[in-house]
């Protein structure tokens, strides 16, 4: 019973570190109709820059983690806004393009984070609590995943809140469905994929710098190895829907570490035999839209 | 009119929107060979022609929506370079075929996202649709096709628009919903000039004051709307249907 309860439970905050990855990808696709590989860059960075701040103030304490979460969230909007703005923009309406050149980015990113930081993970530090673990029902749920899930469901509010309160949000779901017709409407729909970008990279920065603490490294290859998640995530979910990436994050990871732990460690396999499974019976994923 | 079709009747007055050899193209694809008429800053123009003739593409084409070539004025300003927010900016609503409503917003919200002044004519679209009203916190995709056409013709009317571009306003409509958007168009008329693709000439004879009839991608005729419906052999030729004449 423990062991249902803990693979259960890590299986969710799995999913939630998956959903903070995700759901900049799944905006960022539904509003552009851009792939954009260089999301993973994103988290890496936020995930250095985080590490280095902890570094400074001391990696015990709250306050240094806190900082660290948002100074991610900050380097992976900023990162995203010049991504946008200098490379994906002027592609703009050559989708092929766009996609491609986040691919370079993402290969150039990860070299460049080599050149700085170097090829081996760097193993961190963080608040003592975080290395403890929790007792549920008999199973012993290690911190990181709380944390997780505690910062998965706030950003999903806070984007629920943005996306239906605020005149943007309501650009942004607009441009999902059509986006012709909102610049019919007067909108310059180009301003909303710069925010669009922003708010992706922010959610990949504090993706990154929790990451770091699940993964208790970092690497430059660390964004790369949760976005191929991410992408199946986005996929499974339905590209451009935010549920359907919440859903699918929390679905995806909980398969996985059932796969992984009942059986022998199969869980990445089972996850790309479901990938291909909603892609031949469901091609637009579980709450995706028809094309 | 220089530079327009050899039609008869054209228009006098200063125009509102002039378009010289506009030329379309989707996909590679030309659908508005060479296209030129103007739009009298007044009264509804109607543009007919048959199916597949490039009435919509020329809108759309006008608006910047698809590529174009050519050239556009609005109120004397060229706008064929601008995109189309700008353009629409500039005093152009649009009316697409197919409503286009946002179906996953609400009534409020598609009405809400159209409004670009600081007081949007929000008295007036109510009065002229005071089912939206009612209807105002249901999700827009749950309405019936003349709902929705009545989000989309709102829309257009919130602002005060130079020019609006309406695109078969009335396709796919019950009759008395046919009438509604018709009494609703006419209204808006009043304040401000309307460019109509149509295929009801019904419609057509009710509201339009002028016509320009495309054929084979380029204007083939101008003149009055109810003189050209009234010419059996006219509307047999470029629009390739018999119209029964009340007695």
């Amino acid at each position: 019973m423990s062991t249902l309860i803990l693979t259960l439970i890590t299986g969710v905050g799995l999913g939630a570190l998956y959903f903070l990855v995700a759901s900049g990808l799944s905006l960022i696709y539904g509003l552009m109709h851009v792939l954009n590989f260089a999301h993973g860059a994103f988290l890496t960075l936020s995930a250095f820059m985080g590490w280095m701040v902890a570094q400074a103030l001391g990696t015990d304490s709250w306050g240094s983690f806190l900082l660290s979460v948002l100074v991610g969230a900050g380097v992976g909007a900023v990162f995203a806004t010049l991504t946008e703005l200098v490379l994906i923009r002027p592609l703009y309406e050559r989708h092929i393009e766009q996609v491609l050149v986040t691919v370079g980015l993402s290969f150039a990113a990860v070299a460049l984070f080599e050149g700085i930081w170097g090829t081996d993970p760097i193993h961190i530090g963080g608040p003592p609590w975080l290395k403890q673990t929790t007792d549920v029902l008999g199973a012993r749920i290690p911190n990181t995943y709380w944390v997780l899930m505690i910062a998965a469901v706030l950003v999903l509010a806070a984007l629920v809140l943005f996306l239906q309160k605020t005149r943007y949000g309501m650009i942004i779901r607009a441009g999902v469905e059509n986006r012709s017709m909102v610049t019919a409407l007067g909108i310059d729909v180009r301003r909303s994929f710069t925010l669009v970008f922003a708010i992706g990279g922010a959610a990949a920065g504090i993706g990154g710098v929790l990451a770091m603490h699940y993964s208790t490294f970092v690497s430059a290859h660390l964004g790369q190895t949760l976005l191929i998640f991410a992408f199946i995530v986005t996929v499974v979910g339905g590209l451009g829907s935010l549920t359907g990436a919440a859903v699918a994050s929390v679905l995806v990871a909980v398969l996985q570490q059932f796969a992984n732990f009942y059986l022998g460690g199969t869980g990445d396999f089972i996850v790309v035999i479901l990938l291909a499974l909603v892609l031949l019976v469901r091609p637009t994923g579980l709450l995706g839209r028809k094309a | 009119m220089s530079g327009a079709p050899s039609g008869t009747g054209a228009f006098s007055g200063t125009p509102i929107l002039t378009v010289r050899n506009l030329r379309c193209t989707i996909a590679g694809q030309q659908v508005v060979e060479d296209v030129s008429f103007d739009v009298p800053a007044t009264g509804i123009t109607a543009v007919l022609g048959r199916n597949g003739v490039g009435k919509t593409s020329t809108l759309r084409g006008i608006l910047g929506l698809i590529s174009r070539r050519g050239e556009v004025t609005l109120a004397g300003d060229r706008i064929d370079g601008l995109p189309t927010h700008r353009i629409v900016r500039r005093g152009v609503g649009y009316v697409p075929e197919d409503r286009e409503v946002f179906s996953k917003l609400t009534v409020a919200e598609n009405l809400a996202l159209a409004e670009r002044q600081r007081n949007p004519r929000r008295e007036f679209v109510a009065e002229l649709f005071p089912d939206l009203v009612a209807r105002r916190d249901q999700q827009a995709g749950t309405l019936s096709g003349g709902q929705q056409q009545m989000v989309s013709v709102a829309r257009a009317l919130l602002n005060d628009n130079r020019l609006l571009l309406v695109d078969e306003p009335t396709k796919g409509l019950a009759p008395k919903i046919v009438t509604e958007v018709a009494d609703a168009l006419q209204e808006a008329s009043k304040i401000v000039p309307i460019l109509l693709v149509e295929q009801n000439l019904e419609v057509v004879r009710r509201l339009a004051d002028d016509a320009i009839v495309i054929a084979g991608g380029r204007v083939a005729h101008v003149g009055k709307a109810r003189d050209i419906l009234d010419d059996e052999d006219l509307t047999r030729r470029l629009l390739g249907v018999h119209v029964e004449h009340a007695a």
